[in-house]
């Protein structure tokens, strides 16, 4: 009864294919992003529970929204193309020196021709972006074996991407302008004359790109292009027949998912870290995003924003809980519970719903429309 | 010649330490077969396999057992250990994920990674234990050939000494008893397997204990080599080039790979390594395993994926 869209008559194509053909899921999306929008920099500016500090601001309302974005890229890859992939830590470490690099201006001298590529210094909008693409060029040059391996050796197959970029930021120098430390400082947030600082400033940034990607990957996934990546996802064989072809379908999944993965690690330098070393984007970050995508549901944008939300404040919770309740346990056997329950939660809901959140949700929707009325 | 003795030296030391990548390899391979779950968790159940040796080996030892006795006590209880897991696995993980594609089977043995990484560690303790099993001084050999000559760790040896023995005791075990058969019936085609009156989970028991005393036995070399502590659970991230190069289904696969791996690196690191910077061990051998897969998908030895419509 609460969610029936009997009366919606649908009078044009347009509105039949429409993004959100229902009136509910309009409203409800409206509120949620005029929420996020506008609600929570008032609830913060007046320090208004539970905005009361910066705290939720900056710790976890600040990384769900990149970890989201990442988990939106990854699952147009592993979700709608189904090629799973282990090394998405490395395309938001690509995303993220390469940004770096074209922020604070590239000296690359080629010896053996006499010269030298010079670019100055470029805008923080216009790096981000290109960091993004150029994680987009090298997703496409590790997507080429997808076109021979499959399925599970395709994902340790990916894992090469990450060692070897692991390696790469570690070693060459040149990434990281020569810092003898390793860890690098991201340039000023300066936004056509605008700097943002403060976290609400921050947390406004990332939603602004979170919500423009999200949405254009949403059209993505519905469009030509997204139906051929689930052809390929649910057979590849089939789809070849029916015309597909399975060389532009792989490696436009691998770009795209790369190029919003390479923001998303763009943005978790500059925005979230500020300053960083390439421990950041480790093989726990890809398995992070792996989590987030398989517990949030394949083949979903929302899942994938439920999944970030889960993964993320799931150790939160169980680090709090045992100082909460003011059990006397040592800071290691504390470690080690968290890595139990952490790794039963996941069991236990692999096991209960293999299809992730996002399946409860569209079953949740379904017994809505029911509702007072088992059926 | 002095090039030529290091390059046997680098090479005999790479096949060597292949051979014990091999070791962390097979009880993948044995899962795999089985069952088609790619199990995450073999690092783990090394880990939990070594600090359960070592840590009731130190008790036996501290409490005036003799030392022979208490090494094969720990040995029995670490087994037992292993079997308790791979019941708990078998129960309460993969049973009920029964016919789930191959992802979220994955995806649950990483879950299965954390719990065993937190609970072996909390029963068991978290610091570095030395164990010493083996010797682990080093030979020289060939001194009147090689200025120096070649200098091989015995731990090494025993370690490829000990991976015969196991692929050939698992040789047989697959090839004349009757569990062994069932257990290829059923990694051949588990429906049919279990039409004929195969018990699937019993077999699949089975499959994860003998992965887990292939663990233990992966435990008692790495350990003595490493000390057992935490780091012996990325050994699952080195054997996993291993795997594709040498095909998830192939014992055989798991020790040429295994080779491959271990004397490619090493070469790599010795004479290619100082010229673009040190650590390319890192990745070297899944830039390698990438390199086998263009040319043939399903690894060296790996069956042929054969796709229908």
């Amino acid at each position: 009864m609460l969610y029936r869209e009997a009366g919606q008559f649908k009078t044009t194509y347009a509105a039949d294919m429409a993004i959100f053909p229902i009136r509910q899921d309009r409203v409800a999306l409206a509120l949620l992003l005029a929420f996020a929008f506008v609600g929570v920099p008032l609830l913060s500016t007046y320090h208004i529970w539970p905005l009361g500090s910066d705290y939720l601001l900056r710790a976890i309302l600040l990384p769900f929204l990149i970890l989201a974005l990442a988990a939106i890229g990854v699952n147009i890859l592993v979700g709608y193309c189904g090629q799973i992939s282990l090394g998405s830590g490395a395309f938001m470490a690509i995303g993220a020196y390469s940004a770096y690099k074209f922020g604070t201006g590239v000296h690359l001298p080629i010896a053996w021709l006499g010269t030298e590529i010079s670019i100055a210094p470029l805008p923080v909008l216009a790096s981000i972006l290109l960091g993004g693409l150029m994680a987009a060029i090298v997703g496409i040059l590790f997507g080429i074996p997808s076109l021979r391996i499959k399925g599970l050796y395709l994902a340790v197959a990916t894992l090469a991407a990450q060692f070897f970029f692991d390696w790469v930021f570690l070693r060459v120098k040149w990434f990281t302008n020569y810092a003898p430390s390793g860890s690098v400082n991201a340039p000023d947030l300066n936004f056509f004359g605008v700097t943002f600082h403060t976290p609400i400033e921050r947390y406004l940034l990332c939603l602004i790109f979170v919500t423009v990607f999200a949405f254009m990957a949403k059209n993505l996934v519905r469009g030509n292009l997204g139906r051929q990546w689930m052809a390929i996802r649910d057979m590849d064989i089939a789809a070849e027949l029916m015309g597909i072809r399975p060389l532009y379908a792989k490696l436009t999944a691998f770009a795209v998912s790369s190029f919003i993965v390479g923001i998303a690690g763009a943005l978790w330098a500059f925005v979230y870290l500020g300053s960083w070393e390439p421990l950041a984007f480790s093989i726990d970050r890809s398995l992070q995003l792996l989590f987030m995508v398989i517990i949030g549901g394949l083949g979903s944008i929302l899942g994938s924003f439920l999944g970030a939300g889960f993964i993320l404040i799931l150790p939160i919770m169980l680090n709090l809980i045992p100082t909460e309740l003011g059990v006397p346990l040592s800071t290691e056997t504390i470690t080690h519970l968290e890595f139990i329950i952490f790794g039963s939660i996941i069991c236990y809901l692999l096991i209960k719903e293999p299809h992730g959140f996002a399946r409860l949700w569209s079953i949740g929707k379904e017994k809505l429309r029911l509702w007072p009325f088992p059926y | 010649m002095v090039l030529l003795g290091q390059f046997l030296e680098v090479l005999v030391g790479g096949l060597l330490a292949g051979v014990l990548y091999s070791l962390v390899a097979l009880g993948f391979v044995l899962i795999f077969k089985a069952s088609g779950v790619f199990n995450f968790a073999q690092g783990a159940m090394v880990l939990l396999a070594g600090l359960a040796l070592v840590r009731s080996l130190d008790f036996l030892v501290a409490r005036g057992f003799p030392l022979w006795s208490s090494i094969i006590l720990a040995l029995c209880f670490a087994g037992v250990i292993m079997a308790i897991t791979a019941w708990l696995i078998e129960r309460f993980v993969l049973g009920p994920l029964v016919n789930q594609d191959g992802l979220t089977l994955f995806m649950s043995t990483i879950g299965a990674t954390f719990i065993l990484e937190g609970a072996s560690q909390m029963i068991f303790g978290s610091d570095v234990y030395p164990l010493r099993l083996f010797p682990t001084d080093a030979w020289f050999l060939f001194e009147g050939l090689f200025p120096g000559g070649i200098l091989v760790n015995k731990l090494d040896v025993w370690g490829g000494f000990i991976a015969g023995i196991l692929v050939a005791g698992l040789a047989v075990f697959f090839q004349r008893t009757k569990t062994g058969r069932a257990l290829r019936a059923v990694a051949d085609d588990h429906a049919a397997a279990q039409s004929v009156g195969i018990p699937i989970s019993w077999i699949w028991f089975v499959v994860w204990l003998v992965a887990g005393l292939v663990a233990l036995v992966a435990a008692t070399v790495w350990g003595t080599k490493l000390g057992v502590q935490f780091s012996i659970t990325f050994l699952a991230l080195k054997a996993l080039p291993v795997l594709i190069i040498g095909g998830f289904t192939s014992v055989p696969g798991a020790i040429v790979g295994g080779l491959i791996v271990g004397a490619g690196e090493k070469i790599a690191e010795v004479f290619l390594g100082p010229h673009i910077g040190g650590g390319i061990e890192y990745w070297f051998a899944y830039v390698l395993a990438l390199a086998v897969l263009l040319v043939r998908p399903q690894g060296l030895f790996g069956e042929r994926i054969i796709e229908r419509i």
